[in-house]
């Protein structure tokens, strides 16, 4: 599914993108529990997420979260902004609450990490 | 594990800094990507230089990661100043966590940090001196 379905499918605002909304994710994570992000996804993730603070930009970049979603309309501060634009990672913001936000993803088909096999997310020369 | 080494650098970490918490995992999966190394590699190093780093700010006054690549794998010494572990094997449980309100707030302290770290390394050790501090040593075979 690409970035620009996302957008659509949950009515999102584009806070930053570095390139265009072409680029894919493979599987969706909706968590706000960071150490579970760490845990528990693949690389080229949707991280769907109601925290807002510098560690969920961090965090993406470690764990190789494909774009960020914020969740309940939780407006970023202007440092997760700037780290995120820093690091290039794609920042979409839905006023939909976690669980609405995942379900009309998951309806849509974009699976769960648990569910996408693990060379799926290898993909795409990564 | 010996082997040639090819790139060694140590880095300070401070206890208490949560804006530059981050800073350094974010350096070595830089100096990683340069060096050539596997993604898949780079993803389990980093993600857990990340889990001993914001150990350290959370729970330590100060510490250091030295990461050391040779060909055949990767090397990450955390050594830390701080209160130190009193039982590793409680620590070591998934779930189990002595983080303060503030950590969780952050979207930590669900008690998978040090099991993560294991996961993501091919060999782990731990070592601590309460009152003193912890060292882990973390092989990731590339």
């Amino acid at each position: 599914m690409t970035l620009q379905e996302v957008k659509e499918i949950l009515n999102a605002q584009v806070i930053f993108v570095p390139r265009d909304l072409q680029v894919e994710v493979k599987m969706a994570c909706g968590c706000d529990l960071m150490s579970d992000v760490l845990a528990f996804t693949k690389e080229d993730s949707l991280l769907l997420t109601g925290l807002t603070n510098l560690q969920v930009v961090r965090t993406a970049e470690m764990a190789n979260v494909k774009a960020l979603v914020f969740v309940r309309g939780k407006e970023p501060d202007r440092e997760t902004i700037a780290l995120a634009m820093e690091k290039k990672i794609p920042v979409m913001l839905t006023d939909l609450p976690m669980y609405e936000a995942c379900g009309r993803l998951y309806n849509r088909g974009l699976p769960g990490c648990s569910e996408a096999e693990e060379g799926s997310c290898l993909v795409n020369g990564r | 594990m010996g082997g040639e080494q090819c790139y060694q650098e140590t880095f300070q970490i401070s206890g208490g800094d949560f804006t530059n918490a981050g800073e350094v995992s974010s350096k070595v999966k830089k100096i990683l990507q340069e060096l050539g190394v596997a993604n898949k590699v780079i993803r389990r190093a980093t993600i857990a230089t990340y889990e001993a780093e914001m150990n350290i700010v959370w729970y330590a006054r100060q510490g250091t990661l030295t990461l050391s690549v040779t060909p055949e794998k990767l090397h990450i010494k955390v050594i830390d100043e701080g209160e130190g572990i009193a039982d590793i094997e409680l620590a070591m449980k998934e779930g189990y966590s002595t983080a303060s309100p503030e950590i969780r707030e952050m979207g930590f302290g669900a008690g998978m940090g040090l099991p993560n770290i294991k996961k993501n390394s091919d060999e782990f050790h731990i070592q601590s001196v309460v009152g003193q501090g912890t060292v882990l040593d973390i092989y990731i075979l590339r």
